[in-house]
């Protein structure tokens, strides 16, 4: 179980966190002028991938903010934590 | 033959104290300090339960946690009986009852060991080879294989017994309090580090503490006196806490771990009332020292497995921690210097070593010597053929191994002995550290793996190491502990070391004998009965990855994980393949290290802690009103009230006659409520339903439908407008929670430039729901303040008020089709509120109804209930909902994808009434649909998502999701049961008042 690093509070345990998937896939400002393949891949395509992995978290039980964070799903390690709307780190 | 093999006395039993205690219903005694094991042990038993398969008779192999072979069952009382407990760790105590498993009539007369003469016909895989033909028979075999699987028995009362979780938080967790770990404790506590020390032992000192060798010295002291001292010491630091009988159980990622403290099973039973039994402790460590020791390995040769064969180290535990001799003519087996260290041990305390069978040719170390000197016969480059005594040892013969080690030449010689203690080296107990996400590297010299990459901030030190001499322990530790706490002095810099056991091995994993394999049973996996003939078979038949050949010969899964066998089935793999050990890698290592009990696991989160569940403020009046409850989300919900002996039937349609025909109530308070300010909230609602919010005027409701962005329904609930810039927001009972997550994810992270606030106000409203034709004029008499006409307070429409001096928003919606008011007010006044209706409605038999009723009554009006009729697979267009969809808005969550090529196909299934040609029939709801039910396969064209006898319409009716179902009404249909077929006519969802007359009445 990680111990996450809230922006906002600090140092907390996972179970008071939920994860949201994939970061940084921004929501298309004018879906209608879409066609269906490039709705989809708005829609369902999300990386899923051994090793450095930017994701969404919020922390749930607790002030209930969504940052991102970026960790490494083959050890667990995370790398970086941002607010939402910044951008990530250059250096991981 | 003596029945007490007490030898001399041990520091670490006190002789005056007596225990009694019971195994197989027959009286013995003990001592305090005593395991069950070496108290059986003291009067002579060996014999303690049957193998697995073979049932063959097994004795105590070993003196801890390891243990494979005397697993008992504990206590006789059906609450508290345990299966599976190991004899080597439970401490005897008064009144202690044991007894074997596996077994039947007896542990001396057991009828399943017909299965050891017949185990040639039992290989590995028996089971899946031969239960599987003719397939539909399995469930004829399953029957009978169920009956002799598994051992022990389970209680079949509900535990008496209180456990508890516990979170711990330190700067340095210590596994292990042998040598290693407590040279790691004392240096961390003395450093201001808040240190915790654990062990699954009730002793401190590990295998250390009860050496006695002028062999092993530290500072010229016998090193058990130079670690008396320390122990000691470390006992008055005060920033180190020491748990002993504590097992950690797991190793998790960020050095979070889970221990088992043992409280209470080594105290009498008198003495357990009200006390915790098991405690699960929490750990969070910055950094963890992990000093977990290593298990000494068996030796596969034909028949290993006999009673009176243990362990070397074992056998020398026996002696010197609990004065306990296992045998008279002791025979040691080893391929390495271990087993000179007990022959020394047992000759010090009087007792008689007849010989050592060597594997290796040459050896020469100072232990060696030692025994040479006491004329006790080695047969050095020897190794054990076979074993006699089918309840006991009583015989082996041995014979001299080949040069390359791979057969035996030269002629048998037979030994007499009545124990025979054996030693394959050691091997590092990397459980813990792999379970943290460690990885291990393979040492070719002495055949271990030992850990490589650290994930985390730990260390491992001493022998799980690869460090096992009591040099190589203390030489490197110093500088070990240096870098790793970042200090810069420890006291144990100059340790002067005296260690005479000489490291060379000859390591063979699998020994030769003057038999082909097919002949013998040398065991690798003893609980399981595994031998090497299997793992052979294994490969043979074409399996390679060890993860295969564990799960197909069962090789270390039993209840022991295979800590003693598995790195013999690795090794005999590689060689029988002929592949490098270090490729084939290690099974997985999965948590718990030894097992736990449920109650350890659950905690107090028993009963009606098992859950949390959530209350109504009028939850008590429901309570004396008989209602039955039913949980939705976390909520007790009324369910229905039945009246004297009315059945759930009856009291629906009374309840449902009521509300129709006069008025009733209903406690509505668990809708969810999310209170929405800001100047951006009608935008934000605009986008997140179907529906257009902007021109809602102030004091008006609406319904509104939410969707997933894959277009799914997702939520459904009436908002209301209070205010320009203020709405409540009502949601389902369930979904609240996960609505309120899905909007603040959306407003946070798409769209953060709307200024607009959500909170969760389910829990600040009581909220009451009083409909029918009767329900205007209770209402009135509630609130007589507001002028409910149909003009000033029309449907969908929403008023401020006081109840007396009690605010209230009282909006006029409905989920019935009947007119009704919804009265919210501050919780805490619910109740009160709620009595005043009782009160007011009462010359109008005002009958509180339950939520089987709401469903009946909105399904009379087509309402549909999200998660019931829909399923994250159902649009608003299928639904029949089109009207709710917006056209002029230019975007809403989900709105894409109503025109995806999927979403716009007309055979997608579409929700529909259904009545059946006999009125009294009522479907079961989740019942098949279908056209033909005599076309083969039968196509189905959907399934019943709501079914009711409806009291109003006299009929039964019910909604269900259709393929192109929409363009079918009037259609008949089928619906397929076990032992009919139901005739059924598709019809509009609406079943009653489709004009709304009662609405607006």
């Amino acid at each position: 179980m990680f111990v996450i690093h809230c922006p906002y509070c600090g140092k907390r345990e996972q179970s008071e966190f939920k994860a949201g998937g994939e970061a940084h896939i921004v929501r298309p400002k004018q879906p209608t002028e879409l066609s269906d393949d490039q709705w989809a891949e708005y829609l369902f395509m999300r990386k899923n991938i051994k090793g450095v992995q930017f994701e969404r978290w919020v922390h749930a039980h607790g002030c209930r903010k969504w940052f991102n964070m970026v960790r490494d799903t083959s050890n667990d390690e995370i790398k970086a934590i941002y607010k939402m709307g910044e951008k990530p780190p250059r250096k991981l | 033959m003596t029945n007490n093999l007490r030898v001399k006395s041990s520091k670490f039993i006190d002789e005056t104290y007596k225990i009694s205690f019971k195994f197989n219903n027959k009286t013995y005694y003990g001592y305090k300090g005593d395991t069950l094991a070496s108290a059986l042990l003291a009067n002579n038993i060996h014999l303690v339960g049957r193998s697995f398969k073979y049932h063959r008779p097994r004795g105590i192999m070993t003196a801890g946690s390891e243990e494979p072979n005397a697993i008992v069952q504990l206590h006789k009382n059906t609450s508290r009986t345990e299966p599976n407990v190991r004899a080597t760790e439970i401490e005897i105590y008064e009144g202690l009852e044991a007894s074997s498993q596996n077994c039947w009539p007896s542990v001396n007369f057991d009828l399943g060991g017909i299965n050891n003469f017949l185990s040639p016909v039992l290989p590995a895989g028996f089971y899946y080879k031969t239960f599987m033909w003719p397939a539909s028979f399995w469930e004829k075999y399953e029957y009978f294989i169920r009956k002799s699987a598994g051992l022990g028995k389970s209680p079949t009362e509900p535990d008496p017994d209180i456990y508890e979780h516990k979170y711990i938080h330190c700067d340095v967790l210590i596994i292990g309090a042998g040598i290693s770990g407590i040279v790691a404790a004392k240096t961390s506590a003395k450093n201001g580090f808040k240190t915790l020390l654990v062990d699954e032992k009730p002793h401190l000192g590990g295998s250390t503490i009860y050496q006695n060798s002028e062999h092993f010295k530290i500072n010229n002291q016998i090193s058990s006196s130079w670690l008396e001292k320390e122990i000691n010491e470390i006992k008055k630091i005060d920033n180190l806490e020491i748990k002993t009988r504590t097992s950690v159980a797991a190793f998790h990622g960020y050095n979070f771990l889970l221990a088992r403290e043992n409280l209470t099973d080594h105290l009498p039973l008198h003495q357990r009332n009200e006390k915790v039994r098991h405690r699960l402790l929490k750990i969070r460590a910055k950094k963890v020292i992990s000093a977990t020791g290593s298990l000494e390995r068996p030796l596969v040769f034909d028949n290993n497995d006999r009673p009176g064969i243990l362990l070397s180290s074992a056998i020398e535990k026996y002696s010197n921690l609990f004065g306990v001799a296992c045998g008279q003519k002791n025979v040691l087996f080893t391929n390495n210097d271990s087993a000179y260290e007990t022959a020394i041990s047992l000759f010090q305390k009087g007792i008689n070593v007849e010989a050592i069978i060597d594997n290796r040719e040459e050896v020469d170390s100072k232990l060696v010597k030692e025994i040479e000197k006491n004329n006790i016969k080695i047969y050095k480059g020897y190794t054990v053929v076979n074993t006699f005594g089918y309840k006991k040892i009583n015989k082996i013969s041995i014979m001299q191994l080949s040069k390359d080690g791979q057969k035996v030449v030269g002629s048998k010689i037979s030994i007499d002995c009545d124990c025979l203690g054996m030693s394959g080296g050691w091997t590092p107990a990397v459980h813990l550290f792999t379970q943290s996400g460690g990885k291990l590297k393979f040492r070719d010299d002495d055949q271990v793996f030992i850990p490589n990459k650290y994930p985390s901030d730990q260390i491992s030190i001493g022998s799980c190491n690869g460090e096992f001499t009591l040099d190589e322990i203390l030489t490197g530790i110093s500088k070990k502990l240096k870098d790793f706490l970042n200090i810069k002095k420890t006291d144990y810099e100059n340790l002067e070391i005296q260690s005479h056991f000489n490291k060379t091995k000859r390591n063979i994993w699998l020994l030769p004998s003057d038999k082909i394999i097919g002949k013998t049973k040398p065991f690798v996996d003893y609980q399981n009965d595994t031998t090497a003939k299997d793992i052979k078979l294994a490969l043979r038949e074409g399996f390679r990855s060890i993860e295969h050949v564990k799960r197909y010969t069962t090789t270390g899964m039993g209840t022991d994980q295979g800590k003693l066998g598995n790195m013999h089935a690795l090794g005999i793999i590689s060689e029988t393949a002929g592949s490098r050990m270090g490729e084939l890698g290690t099974t997985t290592f999965r948590p718990p290290y030894t097992p736990l009990t449920f109650g350890t696991i659950v905690g107090r989160n028993v009963g009606e802690y098992f859950d949390v569940f959530r209350k109504t403020p009028i939850h008590d009046w429901h309570v004396e009103n008989k209602a039955k409850f039913e949980n939705v989300g976390q909520w007790k919900r009324a369910w229905f009230y039945p009246k004297e002996n009315e059945s759930m039937h009856e009291a629906v349609q009374r309840e449902s006659k009521a509300a129709r025909d006069s008025a009733g109530i209903l406690d509505a308070s668990t809708l969810g409520k999310i209170d929405i300010q800001g100047t951006d909230a009608s935008e934000f609602l605009n986008r997140v339903y179907t529906n257009a919010w902007s021109k809602l005027a102030i004091g008006k409701c609406r319904y509104g439908l939410m969707l997933n962005e894959d277009g799914m329904v997702y939520d459904d609930g009436v908002t209301t407008r209070l205010d320009e810039n203020h709405y409540i927001m009502t949601t389902t009972t369930g979904g609240a929670a996960t609505v309120l997550g899905k909007l603040e994810d959306y407003l946070q992270t798409e769209w953060p430039e709307l200024d607009v606030y959500l909170t969760s106000v389910t829990d600040h409203y009581a909220t009451i729901s009083v409909c029918g034709p009767n329900s205007k004029k209770i209402v009135s008499k509630v609130i007589p303040e507001i002028d409910l006409s149909d003009e000033k307070f029309p449907h969908m429409s929403f008023k401020n008020a006081k109840i007396d001096k009690v605010k209230c928003r009282v909006m006029r919606i409905s989920f019935t089709g009947e007119q009704s008011y919804e009265i919210n007010v501050q919780a805490n006044y619910g109740k009160s509120v709620w009595d005043k209706c009782m009160q007011a409605g009462k010359e109008f038999n005002i009958t509180p109804y339950g939520t089987e009723t709401m469903h009946l009554l909105r399904a009379e009006k087509g309402f549909i209930i999200v998660g019931q009729d829909t399923d994250a697979t159902m649009t608003p267009i299928d639904l029949q909902m089109d009207w709710i969809i917006s056209k002029k808005k230019y975007d809403f969550i989900g709105k894409r994808s109503l025109y995806r090529s999927d979403t716009i196909r007309e055979d997608r299934k579409q929700l529909i009434g259904l009545v059946t040609e006999n009125p009294k029939e009522v479907l079961e709801e989740g019942a098949q649909i279908v056209a033909d039910a005599n076309k083969s396969p039968v196509e189905m064209l959907g399934h019943i998502t709501s079914s009711y006898y409806s009291p109003n319409l006299e009929k039964s009716i019910a909604l269900g999701v259709v393929k192109g179902g929409k363009n079918m009404i009037g259609r008949k249909l089928i619906i397929p049961m076990e032992n009919k077929q139901i005739k059924v006519t598709v019809t509009d969802p609406v079943f009653l008042d489709k004009e709304n007359k009662r609405l607006n009445a």
